[in-house]
């Protein structure tokens, strides 16, 4: 037994300890879910003096939190509990607020991975989100407006790749005015072309994904039987990221040029165009995320409505410690906390704003370094100057 | 006084550009403030130019009166008034204009410093945003509890409290970025969220703060009469212009004093500009960085006080993530080159930009306020881009001195 699977162990049985207090299971006494959580807390321990500090850091955490929570679950009422914890649904509604910010959240990767911060992320997903729905309403084909979106995107992304590369900007600043210019443009020209009316309903959308055997299997079906075109796309996207960056020579030479841009150049790799092309596929792919938004699942647009995604998406990078598989689970994580918030309302609706805060708290520990500190590219942030 | 510890840093206007460019400054952010100081007003003024010009072309392009459109924005920001040929109705509609300008001009004034003072120390602060939404919350719960306190004492303790809270939340950030590293851009964009959703919660249906007289309205309660900042100049019925401004210029001062004329502002101008040389020099770099966080919040937090106890008066749960005068005074320190007297400039400019394209002074007739306030999100993003590409303006002012032979360079 390695300590991190001591550690796993514990995390999963933290998890069971809430589990079996909730439907289905629904066990009315907090007995066996105290004797599960002390379990869990004591794998925490151990895995902790073995020295894998985050997971057992983690597996007490959960512990603890699924012993509070079975505690709180055995004193609600039955039917308040069963209108909240609706497994099948609870997970569909976490991919649907996972797809964006895993898109996002690749995107951010792939831009910092290459030594360039992009807190632009918000502003191309709204550029997406926008241009996405403007050109499926424009061309009447939901495949076009994603590609003029992502377009969109990926043009924010030359002009932050453009101030930060070649005119060697601060990229926090550039940053912060992609923000900026994807607001205004977005509300100028959404207003200028569709007033006060918005966008019209029959904008086509990008379909949902009927998967043949299994949409009628109970519980998987409803989970994930008919989720979204762009959801699957957004799976495949985080394994493809994760083969490109760690198994082929094109991801090694990105990741090199993130973490040492001069020993890179020495051995033949041009910074400068490994960094471009990066930056704009970072806006390509956050603005496939807000595409989803417009086209993917609502079928509307708002001014501002990807509402802070981008930067949730920011902290699923860093909270997934620069790792497309990382970033998905915490992506699916803050997605999971957005879809329980969404119907805690039946408890407390107060109780259930605050849940909306749990990703940035998450990610605030994370740099903090209290559960093993997330490592950034090492040239992250430092513009490259020929010599 | 910094006499003791040797001589000056070359902060100032004595820093010519192109040692900004060459930057002995360690930190980006003090690379960039370095930069921004760089230059004189040239450069500022050349910036705010291309994002007009650019701007103007953007309403070219769709179709609308370039020349017109400014006009009429900038009838909107009253600034006419100063103009002795004003008068009649015109000046009564001016004088009201420019109260909106100025009410605008006093938050940013302090959202600037939070973020100005932060890059003096070479520190990024993207969180004055949230810095002053927390100043804000606890200012409108001082405010509008506390219905038996005199006026005077209630408004103090109010504007105080909601400095020290805006304040403490900024140290968060700080005491990351002394202890464990933490890097402060990313910390203070997770407070931002943060202090959203607690304002989210605190005003929200069943909230602990929502009011007790519209149960059904997520809605802060109201600030007692007694505890509203007085008008000293137009109609308090019609949103006069509130003592608050001269907060905000206070500010400024205590801005420029500490940082020019204390031993602290030494500090944190050498830790600025070069955290090690600092660090061996025997200051204590963690120190400064939470120090210097808590100052920064303290303008923040400030400015949420004043806001609600000048003329919002009370705080409701859609205008919380709309808000965006913590994230404008990136911008106004960005363009004010971090500077005291460059920062009041950068707020008047951004507060007149934002009050002229107001739904409330924006004549209709001739430009669409709504569409208008989004050229304002488009001429800001152009600003904030132009300032952060040194290059770019440097080599358009070396071009510039090029072309104007009996100017050439005056620094080395």
């Amino acid at each position: 037994m390695t300590p991190r699977r001591i550690g796993w162990a514990g995390v999963a049985l933290g998890v069971l300890a809430w589990f079996i207090a909730l439907p289905p299971l629904l066990v009315r006494t907090p007995v066996p879910s105290l004797v599960i959580a002390v379990a869990a807390i004591g794998a925490g321990v151990w895995a902790l003096r073995c020295g894998a500090k985050r997971l057992g850091w983690g597996a007490i955490a959960v512990g603890v939190v699924g012993a509070v929570g079975a505690v709180a679950s055995t004193r609600s009422g039955v039917t308040n509990l069963e209108d909240v914890v609706v497994w099948s649904a609870l997970i569909a509604a976490m991919l649907r607020f996972a797809t964006p910010l895993t898109f996002a959240a690749l995107g951010g990767i792939v831009s910092e991975r290459s030594g360039v911060v992009n807190i632009g992320l918000e502003g191309m997903m709204l550029m997406g989100a926008f241009f996405g729905i403007y050109g499926a309403d424009l061309t009447g084909s939901w495949l076009l407006g994603l590609l003029i979106g992502m377009g969109a995107g990926g043009a924010l992304g030359l002009v932050h790749a453009a101030f930060s590369i070649h005119l060697r900007a601060d990229q926090i600043v550039s940053g912060t005015a992609i923000n900026l210019l994807a607001l205004g443009i977005t509300g100028y020209v959404f207003l200028s072309h569709y007033g006060a009316e918005g966008t019209s309903d029959d904008v086509p959308r990008a379909p949902d994904v009927t998967l043949p055997l299994i949409s009628d299997v109970a519980f998987i079906g409803p989970a994930i039987g008919r989720a979204n075109l762009l959801t699957w796309m957004a799976l495949i996207g985080v394994a493809g990221l994760a083969v490109f960056l760690f198994k082929t020579p094109r991801g090694l030479r990105l990741r090199a040029v993130g973490e040492s841009p001069r020993a890179a150049a020495t051995v033949g790799v041009s910074v400068i165009r490994t960094r471009y092309l990066a930056v704009v596929t970072s806006g390509v792919l956050a603005a496939m995320g807000g595409a989803y938004l417009s086209i993917g699942f609502l079928g509307s647009f708002n001014q501002e409505m990807t509402a802070g995604r981008g930067f949730i998406a920011l902290a699923a990078v860093i909270f997934g410690n620069w790792r497309p598989g990382g970033a998905l689970a915490a992506a699916l994580l803050f997605g999971f906390s957005s879809a329980l918030a969404q119907r805690l309302p039946a408890f407390s609706e107060s109780t259930a704003t605050l849940f909306q805060a749990l990703p940035y708290v998450l990610t605030l520990i994370a740099v903090a370094g209290v559960i093993g500190r997330s490592r950034p590219p090492a040239a992250v942030g430092q513009p490259y100057v020929k010599e | 006084m910094s006499d003791e510890r040797g001589p000056e840093p070359p902060a100032g206007p004595a820093l010519s550009a192109d040692a900004a460019l060459d930057g002995a400054p360690a930190t980006p952010a003090a690379r960039l403030a370095a930069y921004v100081r760089a230059g004189g007003a040239i450069v500022p003024v050349l910036t705010a130019l291309l994002a007009f010009l650019a701007g103007g072309l953007v309403l070219l392009v769709t179709g609308h009166d370039p020349i017109g459109t400014y006009r009429a924005i900038l009838d909107g920001t009253g600034l006419s008034w100063v103009l002795p040929w004003t008068s009649g109705d015109d000046r009564t509609t001016a004088a009201l204009n420019l109260q909106q300008t100025l009410i605008i001009t006093t938050p940013l004034i302090l959202t600037g410093l939070a973020v100005a003072f932060a890059f003096r120390a070479g520190l990024f602060n993207i969180g004055g945003q949230g810095q002053y939404l927390i100043g804000s919350f606890v200012a409108v719960w001082v405010g509008s509890s506390l219905p038996t306190l005199p006026g005077v004492v209630h408004i103090v303790l109010a504007v105080v409290l909601g400095a020290l809270a805006g304040g403490a939340w900024a140290a968060i950030a700080g005491v990351l970025k002394a202890t464990v590293g933490a890097n402060e851009v990313i910390s203070t964009i997770m407070l931002n969220y943060i202090a959203i959703w607690i304002g989210a919660f605190l005003f929200g249906l069943g909230g602990p703060l929502q009011s007790n007289t519209q149960l059904s309205v997520p809605v802060s309660n109201d600030v007692v009469e007694t505890a509203k900042l007085p008008v000293f100049w137009g109609d308090p019925q019609l949103q006069g212009l509130h003592v608050g401004l001269f907060i905000a210029l206070a500010a400024l001062i205590v801005f420029w004093v500490i940082l020019n004329r204390s031993t602290t502002g030494y500090e944190v101008r050498a830790v600025g500009l070069n955290p090690e040389a600092a660090r061996y020099g025997g200051m204590n770099v963690g120190r400064n960085y939470v120090l210097v966080m808590a100052l920064c919040g303290l303008f923040a937090g400030l400015a949420g006080a004043v806001d609600v106890l000048g003329w919002q008066f009370r705080i409701a749960t859609n205008d919380i993530p709309a808000s965006k005068i913590g994230f404008l005074g990136i911008a106004v320190a960005l363009l004010g080159r971090n500077t005291a007297v460059g920062t009041l400039a950068a707020a008047l400019l951004f507060g007149a930009l934002v009050s002229g394209t107001s739904q409330r002074n924006l004549d209709p007739a001739v430009f669409e306020p709504e569409l208008a306030s989004n050229l304002t999100f488009i001429i800001q993003g152009l600003v904030v881009l132009v300032v952060s590409a040194e290059v770019l303006v440097l080599a358009l002012l070396r071009a510039g001195r090029r072309l104007v032979p009996w100017r050439s360079r005056s620094s080395p």
